[in-house]
């Protein structure tokens, strides 16, 4: 909210200056967004009147005006404003004037001769003198100004503008008035009692007024003022106090409602008497009723909003905006002001349905106090009467619930302040701070029964007086104590596998973590996960953010090539976080672990060839990942069903433990790495966090005291019989001396028949208890060798 | 004699003479060897007379043992000689590179997280987390915002057709925790969360931390206190002063804003802070007891205190980064500087 300085000075008037104001306002929640002055700090900028005006001799475009300054003699300037006219009032910057540039600069007004011809000063516009004005040529100066008078002066432009930005709670606070009595409060300054003016009735003319929908609106008041003339000029004090509320002058009605607003907080609104029919009525919209607004638009009213309406349907949304076809014209003889009470709730987000958002929804939804309708109504037919002349009716003010005004007492308990704030406030202190901000207080034994004020819509509860008291008797009056704590002993279980140990697997392998949106493009998604179990937002920022990821690959793939466009050829990255994954009516967000390589192995270094990473590099690093998860055994094995879009059939694994699948590791399908034009080989994982947090505890068995044997197999097999298959031989064989093994080579080519390969082995014998003899070795191996022949018909080489 | 003389002249030249331990060995062999020349004499002595034996004996064994002398000595020289050749040999540069294994590192939001975490646990604190796509109660209704509450405008909330939304805040893990946990509380929920807003200091995902702790005399004091010494131990200085100014959150009562000191200018006024010397860096007040009822907490028995911040706010401060879209382009330029 805009606040003019001097119009707050109207009613507070504190010894402070206006910093000094605006941070004790801020330090008491209400936040200062900036304080502007009106204009900038210009000198020498007075009123001067055209007397006469000639064509510059070389110059179509400049003119040549005398100007009266208020001295003996005039002075002459050469202007390019092709709308001057003689007897015009306008303001001159005269010689040695000094006008501030936005840039921070100063621009001096010198003698100087334009074209070959004197010009003794410069005419300002609005921007010149850094008055924040939309329109455009020269600043308009009042009639009746005396010539030479200083600009400043004139337009009472010391004024400084405070924008306030007032919270949801303080509604309290959207009106000058309000302002006034909080800087009053907060500078313990009188605060000045506007004069409740009182027009009296010259007639009984009533406008009758039905409350069909008591508890939506519990207040409303209207008056008839006839023989108004609409068209009367707006009084420039009230153009201006408009202007520097950042609220443009309309016409003189919508004006004087508008003011009223600034000055009380109270919206209003005035009908076109002789558009209404029959009186008014306060009720629900009706099934598929339309109005027409001010703003020319024409809605559905929904029948949860409050309408004003006469005989022929609605003709204002309450609270909200007012009808064209019953608003005020040129043409109106009559007015109907509107002043009433609506209940916050019922007003509260029906703005918004209709995509509206005005200074009256603004008002109501927030709470506008409900003592004020007939103070407005009196204020505003003072102004109208004044500005437009009429006769006003009767006030006639309809209430609808007797207890309107009546507030509930709060007790507030004096040691329940003490234990909240960590602070005692003295006693006194405490009742002058709550009598200041217009409590009621009566003394009880445990301290208080306190009656807020009705325009205090926020205060309702105990805790709600003791946030005044802090924030009045000041947050830094309260110190800040380190508590003794209990020792609240986080038991972390050490079968429980820490994101950090996969952060440690990964980073320590080259990977770089990134964070990536949560939501990603839907072409992107649909590529790859095109089954469509992404949840889609209603009201995405762009396309490019509008599904929510099924999977982390779509930012990692987004990153990669984002890196790869920008000569970054070796990417190792990795993102932990959660998928969203539709699943008949559920929707299942799980914590996966993902990453993507592409490039070399390893950065360029001296004495080492540049390999490129395949397959067996990122399953190495799943493997190192997937190591810290002791006791459990993952098993990579090739699929064709469910197998992830993203990736190559014949170069991906399943990564399953048990009968659960853990993840995924392979190469990016080739046809999407040409899709999203990435132009190499990207290799990708992902693994479901939940699945793998799990791990056994260390237990202790003997190290053998006696020695290893080692015996090497090669073996000859089929092309389609996989490392698995040997593994599980091995695995079924049982043989308990066997405590370890592992592939050394593999190979096929000369030697070996077409459609073969060899698979060479080591196998380690040893016995806890002894040393094994040779021949125990050559059984438990021609054991094992006759079932890879009979299980996989492998041949030993 | 004569000629076992010439023999130990020869001997001694070729000693001398040999290149290597090899050389020398065959030097060895020829003269003392089971065939050797030396060893012939010897063999030869039994066909002397027996009187010249003895002292012909003694003449051949102090030849032998001068030979034997000779080759030791040889064989130490060419051993020293062979190891400097080979040290020669084995030079090597070792100011080329060290053989690189690359490491990576962590985001870092992730970094700035971790560390928050690290001190609020040493002030006894849990972490907690929870979904992202929340529903309209625990971000908002437990939170004491109601439908149609205008503080809901303050919030730029994504939503999706079934009326669930992206978590604004992470806030709603703290309601999930009263729901879940009893009384006394002390737990931060760091994670995602997201506002339909995006321009230079928006971006319509970011990173909070919320705090939470509910005790049987928690005041707006112990608030104080434990968030002073957080921002002391996160920004590693021991007087960092720091404002509390009165706000509005429909969750806590009072409420604040919490400012500190500029950490770039020390409160003189610089780009960072606006030149106003402090910094807005944080949301706290005292749970309203509106949310601790609706979490079935006693409200008259145990208060508490709730605050929130953004980790990316943060981290720039910290690291001096001062563009906030910069975090989730993921440029590995941008990201490689904090390993």
């Amino acid at each position: 909210m805009k606040v003019s300085e001097q119009w707050l000075r109207e009613l507070v008037n504190p010894k402070q200056n206006i910093e000094d104001i605006a941070e004790k306002l801020t330090f008491a929640g209400v936040e200062l967004d900036g304080i502007e002055p009106v204009a900038s700090d210009f000198t020498k900028v007075v009123v001067g009147k055209i007397t006469q005006i000639e064509q510059h001799p070389d110059a179509d475009r400049l003119k040549v005006c005398q100007v009266d300054i208020g001295e003996d003699d005039a002075i002459q300037i050469v202007t390019n404003v092709a709308s001057v006219a003689v007897g015009q009032n306008v303001p001159v910057a005269t010689i040695g004037a000094k006008l501030p540039e936005s840039d921070g600069s100063i621009f001096k007004i010198k003698k100087s001769k334009l074209r070959g011809v004197l010009s003794q000063g410069m005419f300002c516009g609005a921007e010149t003198l850094g008055i924040d004005d939309e329109s455009d040529g020269l600043l308009e100066i009042p009639e009746g100004a005396t010539l030479g008078a200083d600009l400043r002066k004139v337009l009472d432009l010391s004024d400084k503008i405070l924008d306030l930005d007032i919270t949801p709670n303080r509604a309290d606070c959207l009106s000058i008035v309000g302002v006034a009595r909080e800087v009053g409060v907060l500078t313990e300054t009188d605060v000045a009692e506007l004069e409740q003016v009182k027009v009296e009735s010259v007639n009984d003319q009533a406008f009758p007024v039905e409350i069909k929908a008591a508890e939506a609106c519990q207040r409303y008041a209207g008056r008839i003022i006839s023989h108004v003339n609409t068209k009367a000029e707006t009084p420039s004090w009230m153009v201006t106090k408009l202007q520097r509320a950042g609220i443009r002058s309309l016409s003189a009605v919508v004006d004087i409602t508008n003011f009223v607003l600034l000055e009380l907080g109270q919206p209003m609104h005035a009908f076109d008497l002789d558009k209404l029919s029959n009186g008014i009525q306060v009720r629900m919209a009706n099934e598929g009723e339309k109005l027409e607004l001010l703003d020319g638009n024409t809605i559905d009213l929904k029948t949860d909003s409050l309408v004003i309406a006469d005989a022929n349907g609605a003709v204002a949304l309450a609270g909200i905006m007012g009808g064209l076809s019953t608003s005020v014209t040129d043409d109106t003889q009559s007015i109907f002001l509107e002043s009433a009470y609506f209940v916050p709730e019922f007003i509260a987000g029906k703005a918004r349905s209709y995509g509206l958002h005005t200074d009256s929804s603004h008002r109501f939804e927030r709470g506008v106090a409900p003592d004020l309708q007939v103070r407005a109504i009196q204020r505003a037919s003072q102004l109208v009467i004044d500005i437009c002349g009429g006769e006003p009716a009767a006030i006639t003010d309809t209430v609808t619930d007797a207890d309107l005004l009546v507030r509930p007492a709060i007790q507030l308990r004096e040691k329940r302040i003490a234990r909240l704030l960590g602070i005692n406030i003295p006693t006194s202190k405490i009742e002058s701070i709550l009598r200041r901000l217009g409590c009621e207080i009566t003394t009880n034994q445990k301290g208080w029964d306190i009656v807020p004020p009705v325009f205090r819509f926020d205060i309702s509860l105990e805790v709600d007086l003791i946030e005044e008291l802090a924030r009045i008797y000041g947050y830094d009056q309260i110190p800040a104590t380190l508590r003794q704590m209990k020792p609240l002993v986080v038991q972390s279980s050490e079968a429980e596998v820490k994101l950090d140990v996969f952060h440690k697997a990964l980073t320590s392998r080259g990977y770089q973590e990134v964070v990536s949106y949560s939501f990603v493009d839907e072409k992107i998604e649909k590529l790859l996960a095109p089954q469509g179990n992404a949840v889609k937002l209603a009201n995405p920022i762009s396309a490019e953010l509008s599904v929510m990821r099924t999977t982390l690959w779509s930012g990692l793939l987004k990153t990669v090539s984002h890196n790869l466009k920008r000569q970054q050829s070796r990417v190792r990255i990795f993102e932990t976080g959660l998928t969203f994954v539709k699943t008949g009516a559920d929707l299942v967000q799980r914590k996966k672990i993902s990453g993507a390589v592409t490039g070399t192995l390893s950065d360029p270094q001296w004495g080492q060839g540049v390999a490129k990473v395949d397959f067996f590099d990122i399953k190495g690093d799943v493997e190192s990942l997937l190591s810290e998860v002791v006791g459990s055994e993952f098993n990579f094995e090739s699929v064709e069903v469910d197998l992830p879009a993203a990736l190559h059939p014949g170069q991906s694994a399943k990564i399953s433990y048990g009968n659960e699948t853990v993840g995924w590791v392979g190469a990016l399908h080739p046809a999407l790495e040409k899709e999203l034009g990435l132009g190499q080989s990207v290799y990708l994982f992902e693994l479901d966090i939940e699945k793998i947090t799990s791990r056994e505890i260390p237990a202790y068995s003997k190290v053998s005291a006696y020695p290893a044997i080692q015996r090497d197999l090669a073996l000859v097999v089929e092309e389609n019989i996989s490392y698995a298959d040997i593994e599980r031989v091995i695995k079924k064989s049982e043989i308990v001396q066997l405590v370890d093994y592992y592939l050394f080579d593999t190979y096929s080519g000369e030697g070996i028949p077409e459609g073969q390969k060899s698979l060479a082995l080591s196998l380690i014998f040893q016995d806890v208890s002894r040393t094994l003899e040779e021949k125990e070795i050559t059984t438990s191996t021609n054991a094992l060798v006759s079932m890879f022949e009979e299980q996989i018909n492998a041949v030993l080489r | 004699m004569q000629e076992l003389e010439q023999l130990v002249v020869d001997a001694q030249q070729k000693i001398a003479s040999t290149s290597s331990l090899s050389d020398l060995d065959q030097v060895r062999v020829e003269y003392l060897g089971k065939k050797g020349l030396l060893t012939a004499q010897l063999k030869q002595l039994g066909k002397l007379p027996a009187e010249e034996r003895r002292e012909a004996g003694q003449t051949i064994n102090k030849a032998k043992q001068a030979m034997n002398a000779e080759i030791e000595s040889r064989k130490s020289t060419l051993e020293v000689e062979a190891l400097n050749t080979r040290l020669e040999q084995e030079r090597i540069d070792v100011t080329l590179p060290g053989r690189k294994i690359s490491t990576g590192g962590l985001h870092p939001v992730t970094r700035t997280i971790k560390r928050i975490e690290s001190i609020f646990v040493q002030l006894g604190f849990d972490v907690a987390e929870g979904p992202e796509i929340e529903d309209d109660f625990h971000n908002f209704t437990a939170l004491n915002i109601p439908e149609h509450h205008p503080a809901r405008a303050m919030h730029d909330t994504f939503y999706f057709e079934d009326g669930s939304l992206l978590r604004t805040h992470t806030s709603p893990v703290q309601v999930r925790v009263m729901e879940d946990q009893e009384a006394p509380l002390r737990v931060i929920a760091p994670g995602r969360v997201y506002r339909c807003d995006s321009d230079i200091t928006h971006t319509p995902m970011f990173h909070q931390v919320e705090g939470l702790m509910v005790d049987e005399d928690v005041s707006f004091a112990d608030l104080k206190g434990i968030l002073e010494a957080f921002f002391k131990a996160f920004f590693e200085v021991d007087d960092l002063p720091t404002r509390f100014r009165n706000s509005f959150f429909p969750f806590t009562e009072p409420s604040a804003e919490t400012d500190i000191q500029c950490v770039q200018c020390k409160g003189d006024g610089c780009k960072v802070c606006s030149h106003t010397g402090w910094l807005e860096v944080m949301g706290c007040g005292m749970v309203h007891p509106n949310v601790l009822e609706m979490a079935n907490i006693d409200s008259e028995k145990y208060t508490g205190f709730a605050f929130g911040f953004g980790v990316e706010r943060l981290a720039m401060l910290r690291y001096g980064i001062d563009d906030l879209r910069i975090f989730f382009d993921n440029d590995l330029r941008f990201l490689k500087q904090f390993n």
